[in-house]
């Protein structure tokens, strides 16, 4: 079993006051796909940038794959990035771009083209060997940043927000080609995303980001399902924050929250042995509008429909439960012969205790 | 037709039509003779000193374009990728400062300067680097390249600073992630990204300095004469305006051909660099 490819140890960065990162400490292991996640100004391209050897770390070490990379530059590195602009060099064909790298290595001339038109293909390029790079889409760009990376088989890809310049439904497919290329290079992938869904979709393991700090280091799962404070409630998905009051009796926990009347509930849901006032957090998904005629199930609330956004295959409501001063959002299936409300219609809400997250 | 189509035909098709209309009429006395003739075309090709001054003129600009570009290149690159972004305008502002005095002013400083009693010579006698003063810096061809190397200093800085700010310096990050160092970087994104600009600053620098002649007649003394200096002497003192159209039209064609070769092997070694 060997050690983690990429260890951080205290890592900070500053310039002059503004403290880029604050105490960095990850390790990521061999081959797996590992997100930072956060909003922009969080620390997350300064931190890849660090490992990739463009910026120094303040204090802290950097160690890949055991190697202390204290004053080793970036170019003699065992990573290689993908821009976010994809930084394609504009006055070389896409063959030339791709084979850019190889030009170090010992590998004889024609062993070298046939290494680019192998990469080429796995990456889909296959044939656009000649093809000036300002001729290229943005797709296209894209696979050539990161054919130009994983030719040189890096033990570390680093993939700066490669998405984000995008269209929608290349974005999309992009996400699974990225996430199926991965599994076939067996290459520890580190992506910078802003970007929760991407995150969510693509990796192993995120670590949500805050202000130079992790603020939360987990599978996407525990990152969506048990988020560890609010900010990171808030940052991933949809999370409807109501005020609450847990008090502990002796036969166990239970929690007053606003609009939805005291429940009891178990102590998982409560980080830290938490008590007296906190927030209580409910995912869209968890909160059912219940159509007339529709029995009750589970807990009921009573609450006026004040928005409605309609997203084809979903319907985002905003409901005011009674007793509340702000609508919670409620995401519902648009499912054959289901109307959409309209605002102003009163309605029953169906939440279960077992959703519930609480935060101080 | 249009105003400015009928502005070009004014101002470039119609004198440079009589140009060349001259260069096949004779000088008469003091009328021109409209006879259609070679004569004056001959007489260019095979008179040994037209050549030489010809010759002289290319390698003369030659030898000016080649110090103002590789001047002027690091000046660009370090306001480019050593000056703070704000304060870059500051800077090439201030490169300008030398060129709001008048040319001629600043060719008669160069002799100053160049001169046998001048700043350089008496300063370097001073400092007893040299014993007696150089004689080799004014009246002859390098006093003409110094001097037209520093007035057109500016016009090889801009075009290259252009090509230089042009450069997205993440290509420089992505060349340096794919394992090249600096200088290796630098020969093969750097250079082949300014190489348009490096282009336009030596046609810039070129083809106005090889018609040039106040600072070969002011600097250049007998063996700095350059031809142009020939075609206002056709011109003006020997009243022979046919054979002053001729070698200018000759001139012309020269500084063409030559851009024409420059910018195709800037074209062809991009590729081949490649």
């Amino acid at each position: 079993m060997s050690g983690p490819i990429v260890a951080l140890k205290g890592v900070h960065k500053s310039y002059g006051d503004y403290h880029a990162l604050r105490g960095i400490d990850l390790e990521i292991g061999a081959g797996e796909f590992f997100s930072l996640l956060g909003p922009s100004g969080c620390g997350k391209t300064t931190l890849l940038r660090t490992i990739a050897g463009f910026e120094d770390a303040s204090e802290g070490r950097v160690l890949l794959d055991g190697r202390d990379m204290a004053g080793v530059p970036a170019n003699r590195r065992p990573t290689n990035m993908v821009f976010q602009t994809y930084a394609v060099f504009p006055h070389l064909s896409v063959a030339e771009n791709v084979g850019f790298g190889l030009r170090r290595s010992q590998m004889p001339k024609p062993e070298r083209a046939r290494a680019v038109e192998a990469m080429l293909e796995q990456v889909g390029l296959g044939g656009l060997g000649r093809r000036a790079a300002h001729a290229l889409s943005g797709g296209q760009r894209q696979r050539v940043a990161l054919a130009r990376a994983l030719i040189l088989k890096p033990k570390v890809l680093l993939l700066d927000e490669p998405l984000s310049a995008l269209d929608r439904k290349l974005r999309e497919q992009m996400q699974h080609e990225l996430r199926s290329l991965q599994r076939q290079v067996g290459i520890t992938f580190i992506l910078v995303t802003h970007d929760q869904e991407e995150a969510l979709i693509m990796s192993d393991r995120i670590a949500v980001m805050f202000e130079g700090l992790i603020a939360q280091l987990a599978t996407p799962e525990d990152i969506y399902n048990r988020p560890v404070d609010r900010r990171v409630a808030e940052f991933i998905g949809v999370m409807n924050l109501l005020r609450a009051e847990i008090r502990r009796n002796g036969s166990g926990i239970e929690a007053e929250i606003e609009g939805l009347g005291t429940v009891p509930i178990e102590a998982r849901q409560v980080p830290g042995g938490l008590t007296g006032a906190a927030t209580a957090g409910l995912r869209p998904e968890t909160l059912t509008v219940l159509y007339e005629g529709q029995p009750d199930r589970g807990r009921v609330t009573h609450g006026n429909i004040e928005e409605e956004t309609y997203y084809g295959d979903m319907t985002y409501y905003g409901v005011r439960l009674d007793g509340t001063d702000r609508p919670v959002t409620i995401s519902m299936r648009n499912l054959p012969g289901r109307d959409i409300l309209d605002p102003g219609t009163r309605t029953r809400v169906a939440w279960s205790p077992e959703a519930l997250i609480f935060f101080p | 037709m249009g105003p400015p189509a009928l502005y070009a035909l004014l101002m470039l098709a119609v004198p440079l039509a009589t140009i060349f209309a001259y260069t096949f009429w004779t000088q008469d006395g003091l009328t021109i003779d409209r006879t259609l003739t070679f004569s004056n075309y001959r007489e260019a090709f095979n008179d040994p000193l037209y050549r030489q001054l010809m010759l002289r003129s290319v390698w003369i600009a030659g030898a000016v374009t080649l110090a103002t570009v590789m001047t002027a290149f690091p000046i660009a690159y370090f306001v480019s990728f050593h000056v703070p972004q704000r304060r870059k305008a500051l800077w090439i502002f201030l490169i300008t400062i030398p060129f709001w005095t008048s040319y001629l002013i600043r060719v008669f400083l160069w002799k100053v300067i160049l001169g046998y009693n001048g700043v350089l010579n008496t300063t370097l006698l001073g400092l007893g680097i040299i014993d007696e003063p150089l004689s080799f810096i004014l009246y002859n061809a390098n006093a003409v390249v110094i001097t037209l190397a520093h007035a057109f200093a500016p016009f090889a800085i801009l075009p290259i600073f252009v090509a230089l700010e042009k450069i997205d310096r993440s290509l420089l990050e992505a060349s340096r992630d794919l394992g090249e160092t600096h200088l290796t970087t630098f020969l093969r994104v750097t250079l082949p990204l300014a190489m348009p600009g490096i282009v336009a600053a030596a046609l810039i620098v070129f083809i106005p300095t090889i018609g040039d002649y106040v600072t070969p007649r002011l600097v250049g003394g007998p063996d700095g004469l350059m031809i142009a200096n020939m075609i206002q002497t056709q011109y003006l003192r020997l009243n022979d305006a046919p054979m002053g159209a001729t070698l200018a039209v000759l001139a012309m064609a020269i500084v063409a051909v030559i851009s024409a070769l420059v910018f195709l092997a800037s074209r062809l070694t991009a590729r081949i660099w490649a």
